[in-house]
């Protein structure tokens, strides 16, 4: 089932929520909304399931006008970020809570809806618990039970909020993989809302960046990491230096040094942004050409990756630049140490594009 | 010697620093005086008075008082008072609190106050209102006396009364209880398919019922005790419009103590019941609030 919004706005009294947000969810993906708070995603989620109206746009489930259809007519699953698990019925009750509130004529049996329940239990690992009231549960158990409830009225569409945002790291990156799992095995349209980029990336097919009430991109999560379209993507999917100079036809000029930026060779004299992944950051000992004089003022060096601060000798701004060991040991960094930056890939913005 | 030269800092130490907020002995119990005392004075005297004066005749005079006639007229009334005025209110008070804890509309602020009315007004004055409205000279008093319909005076009157002085416990109760648990289990509930009835009795009311009992239990003791509001509609007819309290100042005004007392003795058993279930009913709540406590410590150790 996919799902198609068009031109959508919604407005707090003077907050604008979304603004003219179009979107496409192609039958049995996994989508993600990415955004920081406040970006609009769980409020175009609310939408998408009728627990929100929007003042404008509309919302069309594999090509249908759902625009205006009620909530309970939608058949949409959704889980609730702080799960909504009915606190006064066990595990059981909760899942079958579904089938049980259907009309007479199509409500399963009571065999029936045992046989179901206790089957999604047993996909959510959960079959042994199924007398537990939601108190008795921990949280990753009671976000496990709320999927189970959202699946058990065979959703067409499934929508989580923040699925993972109440959950300690480690249960969160288990649950992570499970949904992925369990998406391939179920393979329900899924859209779920995150404010974690690591999140949205790992577990999804598809990202949408969103930011003041507007998509900013869309796509893989490969193409959205590697090719970032406005800064404010480049910013907020992390690992990246900001550095500030001035474009002037064609080249940019941070500090001493100055860059290539073709794509802007018709631009003179405008404040520009220069983005560099922090793996794209090259260190050495001794200046040349093009290279930044920094010095060094962090270094973790726990993981796989040594990360180092720097601090900008220009401008005093700060940057981080990711090392293999094998590096950090060539270059023997120590802390106060100055050292000298060159971007190796750069990506330039002019500052009104922002 | 030395297992004491050892405990002994230890167990004095922590002491010292045990309570930041302690006061001296002598205020301690002073303070505590003062207070066992005030209660003495005021709760415990009246209480035992109360069943001391209705036995001074004897066990035969305290029965004769409450099996006579006017006395059971009383209490029948009370009870009818109580059983149409408590049903009405628990419908008002539920569908008011779903309102405002459920619903963002124009006006529910106003709505809010109007519903601590009745709190607010002195229990005559909202029995005048009532004479104002109903009796031979108020607004509607003409019409009601051409259709013959007796309200000011009549049982119709002391019930409304009773239901106007009572509105405010259960949605009191309700709404803050309400407005805590949110909306999200009836969203949840609304996305499953359920309908509005549903969610009411599957989802809503299961969550309130502690609370809601407990609303019910204070606003039946208001209606079976209201007396000032009851006492300027009612007319005070013998064995017709004489509720329970009613019925003790009459009584007490012939100067008939025993007999008063005696029915004042009934309605201090009611109070001591209610306080009984009352108590029941508000551990019941704190089970269900702490295991609730519980569920939220969890989710926020682990938001943390």
């Amino acid at each position: 089932m996919s799902i198609q919004v068009r031109n959508l706005r919604k407005t707090f009294g003077d907050f604008v929520a979304l603004d003219d947000v179009s979107l496409d969810v192609p039958g049995g993906e996994l989508v993600a909304l990415l955004g920081p708070s406040g970006s609009g995603k769980t409020t175009l989620l609310r939408i998408i399931a009728g627990l929100e109206a929007a003042d404008q746009g509309s919302i069309h489930f594999h090509g249908e006008d759902a625009t205006v259809q009620p909530v309970r007519e939608r058949q949409v699953g959704f889980v609730f970020q702080h799960y909504a698990l009915f606190r006064h019925m066990s595990v059981f009750e909760n899942v079958a809570f579904g089938l049980r509130v259907r009309p007479r004529a199509d409500r399963p049996s009571e065999a029936e809806i045992r046989a179901t329940v206790m089957g999604l239990l047993t996909l959510v690992q959960l079959d042994v618990l199924a007398k537990r009231r939601p108190s008795e549960l921990s949280g990753g158990q009671r976000q496990r039970v709320a999927l189970a409830r959202a699946l058990a009225v065979k959703p067409k569409v499934l929508l989580l909020d923040e699925p993972f945002g109440a959950l300690d790291a480690k249960v969160r990156k288990e649950l992570r993989r499970w949904l992925r799992r369990l998406h391939e095995e179920v393979h329900v349209t899924s859209v779920f809302v995150t404010h974690d980029q690591e999140e949205a990336l790992e577990v999804s097919d598809r990202v949408v960046i969103m930011n003041e009430g507007r998509v900013e991109q869309s796509g893989t999560p490969e193409a959205v990491y590697e090719a970032p379209a406005t800064p404010f993507v480049y910013g907020f999917l992390g690992d990246v230096n900001l550095f500030h100079g001035r474009l002037h036809q064609g080249r940019v000029s941070i500090g001493e040094s100055e860059l290539d930026a073709p794509e802007w060779s018709e631009v003179r004299n405008q404040v520009g942004q220069a983005f560099v992944r922090t793996y794209d950051v090259q260190l050495h000992g001794s200046p040349r050409n093009g290279a930044l004089p920094a010095v060094v003022r962090h270094i973790h060096s726990f993981g796989p990756v040594v990360r180092v601060e720097l601090e900008l000798v220009h401008d005093r701004r700060t940057i981080e630049a990711h090392l293999s060991r094998h590096q950090y040991a060539q270059l023997a960094v120590t802390k106060d140490q100055r050292l000298y930056v060159v971007p190796t890939k750069v990506k330039v913005f002019a500052k009104d594009a922002t | 010697m030395t297992a004491i030269a050892f405990t002994r800092p230890a167990t004095s130490a922590p002491r010292a620093i045990e309570r930041a907020t302690g006061e001296a002995r002598w205020i301690r119990w002073t303070l505590t005086g003062i207070a066992l005392a005030f209660l003495t004075l005021t709760l415990v005297l009246p209480l035992v008075l109360v069943f001391h004066e209705a036995f001074a005749k004897g066990l035969s005079a305290y029965l004769d008082a409450i099996r006579e006639p006017d006395a059971l007229s009383a209490a029948r009334l009370t009870l009818l008072i109580a059983s149409i005025a408590v049903p009405i209110n628990l419908v008002f008070g539920v569908a008011a609190a779903w309102c405002i804890s459920k619903f963002e509309f124009r006006g529910k602020y106003l709505l809010m106050t109007l519903i601590d009315l009745p709190f607010a007004v002195s229990p005559v004055i909202s029995g005048m209102i009532f004479v104002l409205l109903f009796g031979m000279h108020g607004w509607f008093g003409s019409f009601l006396f051409d259709h013959d319909i007796k309200i000011i005076f009549a049982v119709p009157g002391m019930v409304l009364a009773t239901t106007f002085v009572t509105a405010p416990f259960i949605a009191r109760e309700l709404i803050p209880l309400m407005q805590e648990q949110g909306t999200e289990e009836e969203e949840a509930a609304i996305v499953l398919g359920a309908d509005g009835w549903q969610t009411f009795w599957r989802v809503t009311l299961p969550n309130i019922k502690w609370g809601l009992l407990y609303g019910l239990i204070l606003c039946n003791a208001r209606a079976m005790g209201e007396f000032g509001a009851v006492s300027v509609v009612s007319g005070h007819i013998r064995g017709e419009t004489n509720t329970l309290p009613l019925h003790v100042e009459i009584l007490y005004n012939e100067y008939s103590f025993a007999a008063s007392f005696a029915v004042a003795s009934v309605l201090t058993l009611l109070a001591l019941v209610t306080l009984a279930l009352k108590t029941i009913v508000e551990w019941q709540q704190r089970r269900a609030a702490a295991e609730q406590a519980a569920a939220n410590d969890e989710l926020e150790r682990i938001a943390a």
